[in-house]
Order: structure tokens, then C-alpha cells, then sequence
């Protein structure tokens, strides 16, 4: 036991040298980054494959948001100096981008936009909540 | 090793603009267009950040940070807009 402490605290100079640490941090940061690129070209993908407004709201704006999180994670993991800003960024998008998402989902459901073609889109839960309670609708 | 796969990622970014441009040109809706108005922005305030690294300037940083901000504020304008009409 007391061996194999010593020879960890030998170790650890070895391992924890900032140059390789720095190297592997960088290289980690990077397929990060690649990842959520990945990510945000898969989003854009299913904004132009998907049959109706929901649906892209939906793949467009969750998937672009993952995207976008995770490569300022990259990029935090490469520059360590910039990841106040970067974590203040990340923070930023996290909040904003659902919000915008939800206002625009609700908008299109306000200009009645018909849900899909070939009715692949079933459930409309606004609808049936506002048909529950008729008070609640805006006018 | 790590400025090629970042390359890489940028580029992939760059397509991913394209594509929602695509939508964004064709889109029959408003909110079509808004949505992929969202998707472009957003993918390029990432290509931004990506873009100080590459010039190893932190004030570009700030720049996105705006950039994000003005595109959060214009889609709720327009969500707004086509909802209540003010």
C-alpha cells in the first residue's frame, strides 16, 4: 500500500506535466467541438427535411442549441483563459434559445398553421386545453 | 491536430448555415422563415467564437455575445409581431 502511494506521488509529476495535460485537454476540446458541430448540421438537416412548421421548430432549435453548448464547451476546453465568457455564453444560449423557440411555436399555433400534410403530427394539446377552458383564450 | 478538426468543425457549421438558408429562402410560412432565421444565427455566433480563436482575439468574444442577444430580441419581436400584432 505504502508502495503504491509512493510511487503515485513519483508519478504524479509526470502525469499532471502542464504541457501533455494542456495537449490532451486541447485535443478533447476539439472532437468536442466537432461533436456539436455534428450536432447543429443535423438541426439544419431536419429544418429542411421535416413535413411541417412544429416539427422544424422543434429539430431546429433543440438540436442547434445542443450544438452550440457543446462546442463553446470545446472551445472552453482548448482556451482556458476564455472560459468565464464562454460559460456566461453557454448560459446565455441554454436560456434564450428555448424561449424564442417556445414564443414562435406559440405564434405559429396562433395563426392556426395546419399541423402537417400527410397528418403524421396528431396531438394538439394547446387546442384541447383551450377547448377545456374557454375563458383562458387571448384575443 | 487540434486546428484541422476545428477547421473541420467550422465548416460543417458553414453547411449547416447553408441548409437553413435554403429553408429560410423557400420556407411557405413566416415562422418557417423565423425559425430558420433562428438556426442561422445562432450557428454563426458559434462561427464567431471560432473565429477569435483562430485570430486569438477575446474581444471577438463580446461580439457574439451581442450577436446572440440582437437575434434573441429580433425572433420575439417577429413572434410577437405575428401573434398579437404589436
Amino acid at each position: 500500500m505504502a508502495c503504491l502511494v509512493l510511487s503515485g506521488s513519483l508519478l504524479w509529476p509526470v502525469i499532471l506535466k502542464k504541457d501533455i495535460k494542456m495537449d490532451v485537454l486541447a485535443i478533447i476540446g476539439a472532437f468536442i467541438t466537432l461533436i456539436g458541430s455534428i450536432f447543429m448540421v443535423l438541426g439544419a438537416l431536419g429544418l429542411v427535411r421535416m413535413p411541417d412548421v412544429f416539427n422544424r421548430i422543434q429539430t431546429g432549435t433543440k438540436a442547434s442549441t445542443l450544438g452550440t453548448i457543446l462546442s463553446l464547451l470545446g472551445l472552453a476546453l482548448i482556451v482556458p483563459s476564455w472560459s468565464g465568457k464562454l460559460i456566461s455564453f453557454i448560459l446565455f444560449v441554454g436560456l434564450t434559445n428555448p424561449v424564442s423557440s417556445h414564443v414562435l411555436a406559440r405564434a405559429a399555433h396562433h395563426l392556426k398553421i395546419p399541423m402537417s400534410v400527410s397528418d403524421r403530427t396528431v396531438t394538439d394539446k394547446l387546442s384541447e386545453y383551450y377547448n377545456n377552458n374557454p375563458k383562458e383564450v387571448e384575443e | 491536430m487540434v486546428n484541422t478538426i476545428l477547421t473541420i468543425a467550422g465548416a460543417l457549421m458553414l453547411v449547416a448555415i447553408l441548409l437553413s438558408l435554403y429553408r429560410f429562402l423557400k420556407g411557405p410560412t413566416t415562422a418557417d422563415k423565423v425559425v430558420a432565421f433562428d438556426v442561422m444565427t445562432v450557428s454563426s455566433s458559434a462561427i464567431l467564437v471560432l473565429l477569435g480563436y483562430y485570430s486569438n482575439r477575446y474581444i471577438y468574444l463580446d461580439v457574439a455575445l451581442v450577436y446572440g442577444l440582437l437575434s434573441f430580441i429580433g425572433v420575439i419581436i417577429v413572434a410577437r409581431y405575428i401573434e398579437k400584432g404589436y
